[in-house]
């Protein structure tokens, strides 16, 4: 069964997020083996999973569309650059519009419509009462930058990757609701300057393979890969501008509250040529769920349990666990028979 | 790969230049995608033999997809590929193209660009014009070729772009100042070179000189493989010996022999086929591998470099 966007809940203050089992049940789960390991983990980004399915389209429209909309205009409102395009990547924004304009009106008919005569495009989105009517390729015709229209109608981050040289650089993109890591700091950077903090990698030669594979991907073939961390609250913005609001958060973690205010945060990564500008969009849907809804899934629980005891100690650095990484593996060990 | 590719029709043919043909290619059924400028596609040719796989820049405006234009120089010394492109393919004919890829595209941030083309190399060139028009860039083109063989469309580049296209007609002992181009440079314009070996050697040894980065000297050409001495190549891991002949490039060979080898651009540009080399010395004829590298002898592209020796023992990624 399809989710349908529920009314607006909150990521901040009074946390009134919540997943229905539907959502639960089409958690992208993101531990395919009990022994945690890096690994590029890439596989082609086409659907699977069937009807109702995380994976079953392009891009995922699922119960907190409206919520994570709300949120994505709180925190433009307070901070606008967190969304940025150097001029130099205008083609590519246009690239992006037309890549998931096309592909929702196409995989949720309900939602959205698209109807294009010539250059004369017009836009209907039913779930944020929009209706707008543009010139493809022409930004004045717009009510924002072409990227920040485009993202302030998706789920998840997005950022467009400029391709020269045989590298990737981070030279436009909205991210209002990245894992401990900032666009504005990130800006102009190449692939392994901004991979520059991740640990262990580096000497695997991980970032230089996952580099060529990355820059050959072609039109109309994307990839896709799951990350993960946890996060203290159901919060989408752990941003290092807001670092101040959830950092302190770590240290509220007991035996009581563990189940119901550790998230596991899943990111689905999708990576996409864009055809018209050579660039590569990188988009980032997060997803959370709590541990008490995660461990009405017997198998996640002790899988979860497993990987988090053999998680190395500098990733449980990396990923900002070292404050309450023991309480979350003393919670899960009652799912696991073997522990 | 396969699954990937796209069959096109040929729906006109135009000599444009004495040596070089011009091949319009619009899509069977499905729309061809959009693509960016400096983009090619690998044209697989099935000739008598065996089947040639050959990159060409895509050289139509890349905001108009409905058809594909590529130009095929004809080679004196051609393996096959360019003669059975100007000698096989006509009108209403079908060929088989890859996707459109993209190892030549414009540094968007460069303050101005200055392009230099050697004959045919100003296929690439042709699907910037429109984008730079749209952007309002800053440029200059400047235009090498012999009239008795190349030189297509000087005459409407010279209308269209008025003073921004320089033309030089080596038949007419016509000659381009390159150093010049350099020495006048504003701060911050990036040149591109897309001709044969070369002229992109004297180029790039200009640029050195004049002290340009060489971050913003840019350059393509699809060394088509060259023929040499027979040789082995044995598959470390499996023990799979492989004979490549005088006249197919080790990549072919390999692929004739059932091993898939990553690639896209068949000419020694994009580093995807690269390998490693655990025992043989190789003849590098590659424009990707740094010469440092080349000296190491550690890895090899089998699209266009061959052995020195009789044999060559080699890793290919993903293949064991």
């Amino acid at each position: 069964m399809r989710v349908a966007p529920k009314e607006i809940q909150t990521f901040r203050e009074d946390f009134t997020y919540t997943n229905s089992k539907e959502a639960i049940q089409r958690f992208p789960f993101p531990f395919p083996e009990d022994d945690y390991r890096y690994s590029v983990n890439m596989e082609p980004h086409t659907p699977k999973g069937g009807e109702g399915s995380a994976y079953e389209h392009f891009l995922d429209i699922d119960e907190h569309y409206l919520s994570e909309m709300k949120e994505r205009e709180l925190v433009l409102q307070d901070m606008p650059h967190r969304c940025l395009a150097m001029d130099h990547m205008e083609l590519a924004s246009w690239d992006m519009i037309e890549r998931c304009m096309t592909s929702l009106a196409e995989d949720y008919p309900q939602h959205f419509s698209l109807s294009r005569k010539g250059d004369q495009w017009t836009w209907e989105n039913k779930l944020l009462h929009l209706y707008d009517t543009f010139i493809f390729g022409d930004s004045s015709t717009l009510p924002q930058p072409p990227l920040e229209y485009m993202g302030r109608q998706l789920q998840g981050d997005f950022a467009l990757l400029d391709q020269r040289d045989n590298n990737l650089f981070l030279d436009a993109g909205i991210v209002t609701c990245p894992a401990d890591w900032s666009l504005a700091f990130d800006a102009g950077m190449s692939f392994s300057e901004w991979h520059g903090p991740v640990p262990m990698a580096h000497s695997e030669g991980i970032f230089e393979r996952a580099l060529k594979y990355l820059t050959a991907i072609p039109v109309g073939k994307p990839v896709r890969r799951l990350n993960w961390t946890l996060t203290v609250n159901a919060r989408m913005d752990t941003a290092p501008e807001t670092y101040h609001d959830w950092g302190h958060e770590r240290t509220t973690i007991t035996a009581d509250n563990v189940a119901e205010k550790v998230y596991l945060r899943v990111e689905m990564q999708v990576l996409d040529r864009m055809p018209r500008s050579n660039a590569l969009m990188f988009s980032i849907r997060t997803y959370l769920m709590n541990l008490e809804d995660l461990v009405t899934n017997p198998e996640w629980a002790k899988r979860l349990h497993r990987v988090m005891k053999t998680l190395p100690q500098p990733l449980i650095d990396y990923k900002g666990l070292t404050r309450y990484h023991a309480t979350v593996v003393d919670y899960l060990s009652q799912f696991d028979p073997v522990s | 790969m396969s699954s990937d590719l796209i069959t096109v029709k040929v729906t006109a043919v135009e000599q444009v230049a004495p040596a070089i043909r011009e091949f319009t290619l619009t899509p069977l059924t499905a729309e061809l995608s959009a693509f960016s400028p400096g983009a090619h596609v690998v044209v697989e040719m099935p000739g008598a033999n065996k089947t040639y796989k050959n990159a060409y820049s895509l050289m139509s405006d890349p905001g108009q997809p409905q058809a594909y234009k590529i130009a095929v120089r004809l080679q004196e010394q051609s393996r096959g590929g360019s003669r059975y492109m100007h000698e096989q393919v006509a009108v209403g004919d079908e060929l088989v193209i890859t996707p459109p890829a993209n190892l030549f595209a414009p540094h968007w941030q460069a303050s101005k660009h200055i392009l230099i083309a050697g004959g045919v190399g100003i296929t690439p060139f042709l699907s910037y014009l429109p984008e730079f028009k749209r952007r309002n860039t800053e440029f200059e083109l400047h235009y090498l070729f012999r009239s008795h063989c190349t030189g297509a469309y000087r005459q409407q580049l010279a209308t269209e772009l008025a003073d921004k296209f320089f033309s030089y007609d080596s038949d007419n002992h016509q000659r381009c100042d390159l150093s010049a181009l350099f020495s006048q440079r504003l701060v911050g314009t990036h040149f591109y070179i897309c001709g044969p070996q070369l002229l992109i050697t004297a180029v790039c040894e200009l640029a050195q000189q004049y002290g340009v980065p060489a971050s913003a000297v840019h350059y393509e050409e699809f060394a088509a493989p060259q023929p040499g001495l027979p040789f082995e190549v044995e598959l470390a891991g499996s023990g799979q010996q492989v004979p490549v002949g005088p006249e197919e490039s080790m990549l072919e060979a390999l692929e004739a022999a059932g091993v898939a080898v990553p690639n896209l651009c068949r000419g020694g540009v994009c580093g995807q086929c690269v390998c490693d080399v655990l025992a043989g010395e190789v003849d590098h004829r590659d424009n990707f591998l740094s010469s440092a590298e080349k000296a190491a002898g550690q890895t090899v592209m089998p699209c266009v470099s061959r052995a020195k020796g009789e044999k060559l023992v080699i890793d290919v990624p993903g293949c064991h």
